[in-house]
């Protein structure tokens, strides 16, 4: 059933530490460009695997191609303060934050974590280059800031059983470290930092160790998973998990203030559903005035998650004499929809939930339809015609475990 | 648990259809009560740790048509239904393999090193099988109308189906045709000459009935298994994460939700009978619970010959019901093993170990193992159905260690000078050494096993002689005769009392059809 592979082609690609490992676990040979590096989109023939490994057992991902930035110094809370929305003065030695960032009119640039490493010293993740922007607004601050981007690989390990391999590798338990906090630990001696963090909305976490051990790590991580089901995982698997998490992609979901070309593809926090991360009770950051304007006049857009019903799709399909035709891989097409013959939104991004056996998607919606319950409707594509079909404004996450934030009694 | 004696309804048996059908009146607002002998909850869809550390679906071990409105309906998912992929069927051979996987392009390159015709012929195969599924599910969503003397609702639903006969093209009646009445040797063979190939695909026809491949009338049973197999991404065939008890607990669990109570440990012992009506139940330890209906999910057997007394039925439904067949064919052998079992033809623990493996390398193979019960004997050399949870979901073993399921046939309830403790051995080994014939490391990995030959589906499960599908899916007792004519409807002819098992219309499997459509007859009743 298998041939020997003797790929020789040379590749204009950055390939991660791990590709050596990756590259000849990739039975399919299927790659995505992620920020300029092969990633594997599925190991597998298909990805329903390594879905279900992220959901019922162990997925190991190589994110190693996310932007990682070193802000260090005495300044450097200070700058993160101003930088992103959240309240990084609160944000304690061993913990990480997911936030957004803004440019001066409160529309977002980009979105990732950061993580507090030491009172002084913060690591910064991002789907895009941000050096520039974090130096430009650092002037006359005592801090450095280095692109860590090459200097650290990392490995997501997500999945109900990933807390057991991670305890069976490391030389400390993980039992104690809660959802969003880091701790240093080893691997055989090995040193790695590990985060409860994640792109799936399961129990996961992110292991952060330098290039030169990434092989080592993988290894010591395939062996000690293989009786947890450990399963290499590529991105058609990740999609479908985050937008079940409800967790939205730069370039798909929205689109990066900084290259944007007209105003109407620019989104605040509050746009995206992430007002929760905007704190207006900081002195100062970037955007808070017309954030905190929006806020007092109302976000125009807002962001949702939506339900395609079931009874209604599956009529249109049945009335074409097909079964239910449902998307195998997450889809990223913008898809309009309507209230009353208005288009008063579109889907950027939707995936039949193999889990949930749900029909989802996540939106952008005018503010007066986006409370829960709402009824829109879907535009379909049934045997080359367009039908419109039944969907609901629900709550996200769409899957959220205890798991997540659990930690063992 | 509430200490009421009065309730709207009463579900004789906690299997996975008398949940459902106790989890849709609760949703109707019904105030239901499950009483199930066993102290656990499920039926023949059960997972039991039978040794420690190692997790059994001990009967039922895969998920075939669970019905996606059923899912949706009783919000199964987030009661705990998850739904793994079962990616693969391996046949193992003497010298050689044949694998079916996931990847069409795969599959049509394994299939063309032994036959290029019956390659070809296997990528038409799945799209008529999926047309044929289109025109056979309505008639499956239907409530099974009375010919005798047809009410309103019979006669139209009876015109529903006779419209959506006339809406089948000539090809899809064809084949119709063909799978009600063929065997399935006879149809595969109008299709596919590779022996192995159509011997795996003809096994689907003999599971949980007393038929051989070459039985008229076993071309039904492979359909009824292909059902699982049209719906595409939805996904409704497959390994539950937990085993198949993980999903009897997930309609249990949406059931209480509903409302409803759930006893386990409470063995019913009779319907009570007043003039002609079902009032409520007794259990063997002598409680007594009231009730405006009852409904059984036993099979026919038990549910009007055990349930109630002769006296209170009529008696030609009482001959009906005894001369439905319900011949047990299959036993169950599970295996705690040590390490992965390594078949000689596909070295090592790869991806085909993560589907089903097929004991059915050819027609005759399949064939003897029938004849063998025929004559009153266990199969020599069985047909196997094996599935390894464990490499699906490693939960279900300790670290390392794996379950193996095997479902095996034939052996018959009826075995010549009955079922003992010996026998049952004998039958254990028959199983590991056909195993062994494949992967003879078998012998060397095994910790526990557990055999169960009919006679302990019967003590166990309560499923009389051991059939799977509380009757066996042929033509002389599907839709308006399962489990008798007249009363395919799910009512019986005790006023208010219904039957809702894998006896009534659409069958066997874990569907949760019977449940969903017996609730939906009965509030359709109630309104």
């Amino acid at each position: 059933m298998f041939y020997e592979n003797k790929f020789t082609a040379n590749t204009q690609l950055k390939l991660s530490p791990f590709f050596e490992r990756t590259s000849k676990l990739n039975e399919s040979q299927e790659w995505r460009r992620w920020a300029g590096h092969l990633a594997a989109t599925s190991y597998e023939l298909t990805h329903e695997n390594e879905y279900f490994a992220i959901r019922t057992k162990a997925a190991l991902l190589d994110i190693s191609p996310l932007k990682k930035y070193i802000v260090e110094g005495p300044d450097s809370q200070i700058l993160l303060d101003i930088l992103v929305t959240r309240n990084i003065a609160i944000c304690k030695v061993g913990q990480v934050m997911y936030t957004p960032w803004c440019d001066e009119y409160g529309k977002v640039i980009d979105d990732g974590t950061v993580q507090r490493l030491s009172e002084n010293k913060f690591r910064i993740t991002s789907a895009e280059p941000n050096l520039e922007w974090i130096e430009s607004n650092s002037t006359g601050m005592d801090v450095t800031i280095k692109d860590d981007s090459y200097s650290t690989a990392a490995l997501a390990l997500q999945g109900p059983n990933s807390r057991a391999i991670l305890n069976s590798a490391s030389s400390k338990s993980l039992d104690s470290l809660k959802f969003f906090w880091m701790m240093d630990t080893t691997f055989k001696n090995i040193p790695v930092t590990i985060s409860r963090t994640g792109y799936t909305g399961d129990l996961g976490y992110e292991i952060w160790m330098d290039p030169k051990d990434a092989l080592t790590i993988w290894d010591i991580l395939i062996d000690k998973g293989k009786t947890f089901g450990i399963t290499p995982t590529g991105l058609h698997a990740l999609d479908i998990a985050r937008i079940e998490a409800g967790l939205i992609l730069l370039d798909v979901d929205y689109i990066s203030t900084r290259h944007a070309l007209i105003e109407a593809r620019k989104s605040s926090p509050y746009e995206l559903g992430l007002g929760w991360a905007v704190k207006l009770k900081k002195k100062n950051f970037i955007g808070k005035m017309p954030l905190l304007n929006e806020l007092n006049n109302n976000s125009g857009w807002s962001f949702v998650g939506i339900e395609i019903e079931w009874p209604g799709f599956e009529k249109h399909y049945r009335d074409a004499g097909l079964a239910p035709g449902l998307p195998s891989t997450a889809w990223r097409t913008s898809t309009p929809l309507y209230n009353n013959n208005q288009q008063i939104g579109y889907a950027t991004s939707g995936t039949w939930s193999p889990l949930l056996k749900r029909y989802i998607a996540l939106a952008h919606v005018k503010s007066k339809y986006a409370k829960e319950g709402s009824e829109l409707m879907f535009e379909l594509k049934v045997e080359h015609f367009r039908k419109l079909t039944k969907a609901t404004v629900v709550k996200t996450p769409f899957f959220n475990p205890e798991r997540k934030r659990s930690c063992p009694k | 648990m509430s200490k009421i004696k009065n309730y709207d309804a009463i579900v004789i048996g906690g299997g996975h259809n008398g949940l459902t059908a106790a989890a849709y009146l609760g949703r109707a607002g019904k105030k239901v009560l499950v009483l199930e002998r066993r102290h656990v909850l499920g039926g023949a869809a059960v997972t039991e740790e039978v040794f420690p550390g190692f997790k059994f679906s001990v009967c039922s071990y895969v998920v075939s048509l669970m019905k996606s409105n059923v899912m949706r309906e009783l919000m199964l998912p987030k009661f705990g239904l998850e739904l793994l992929p079962l990616e693969s069927t391996l046949t193992p051979l003497d010298n050689d393999y044949l694998i079916r996987t996931a990847d069409a392009d795969q599959t049509y390159r394994e299939i063309a090193r032994h036959s290029k015709k019956d390659a070809e012929n296997y990528m038409r195969f799945g799209p008529a099988m999926s047309q044929i599924g289109m025109a056979v599910r309505p008639i499956l969503e239907t409530i099974a109308p009375n010919p005798i003397r047809p009410s309103l609702s019979d006669i139209s639903a009876t015109k529903k189906i006779l419209d959506h006969v006339k809406s089948l093209t000539s090809k899809q009646f064809e084949y119709l045709t063909k799978l009600m009445t063929m065997s399935s040797a006879d149809f595969l063979d109008e299709w596919f000459e590779y022996e192995p190939l159509k011997a795996t695909m003809a096994a689907s026809g003999i599971i949980g009935t007393f038929m051989g491949p070459r039985s008229p009338g076993s071309a039904y049973v492979m359909l009824h298994h292909y059902m699982g197999d049209i719906d595409g991404a939805f996904r409704a065939w497959g390994f539950q994460r937990g085993g198949t008890g993980a999903v009897s607990m997930a309609i249990a669990r949406s059931a209480e939700h509903f409302g409803v109570d759930i006893m386990t440990e409470a063995s019913v012992a009779k319907v009570i009978v007043k003039n002609g009506r079902a009032v409520g139940v007794a259990l063997e330890n002598g409680d007594e619970y009231n009730s405006n209906i009852v409904i059984s999910g036993l099979d026919p057997k038990l549910t009007f010959l055990k349930m109630l007394d002769e006296p209170d039925l009529p008696s030609d439904f009482v001959s009906a019901i005894k001369n439905f067949r319900i011949r047990g064919s299959s036993g169950k052998v599970n295996l705690a093993l040590d390490a992965l079992p390594n078949f000689t033809c596909l070295p090592g623990d790869g991806h085909h170990l993560r589907g089903a493996i097929s004991i059915s390398p050819s027609y005759d193979h399949l064939e003897k193992a029938y004849d063998d019960a025929k004559y009153g004997n266990f199969s020599e050399a069985p047909f196997m159905d094996i599935i390894l949870p464990s490499v699906l979901d490693p939960d279900m073993a300790p670290p390392g260690k794996h379950v193996m399921s095997c479902f095996v046939q034939y052996a018959p309830y009826h075995l010549n000078g009955g079922w003992d403790d010996q026998k049952r051995e004998d039958f254990g080994d028959a199983v590991i050494n056909t195993i062994a014939r494949y992967a003879p490391n078998i012998k060397d990995i095994i910790l526990h096993r557990q055999v169960l030959t009919p006679a302990d589906l019967e003590s166990t499960f309560g499923l009389t002689e051991g059939n799977i599908f509380h009757g066996e899916l042929t033509l002389q007792q599907l839709f308006s005769l399962r489990p008798a004519v007249k009363w395919a409807d799910y009512t019986t002819p005790i006023k208010n009392y219904f039957q809702c098992g894998s006896g009534t219309h659409p069958g066997g499997g874990i569907t949760g059809s019977p449940g969903e459509m017996a609730a939906k007859k009965i509030l359709g009743i109630w309104r």
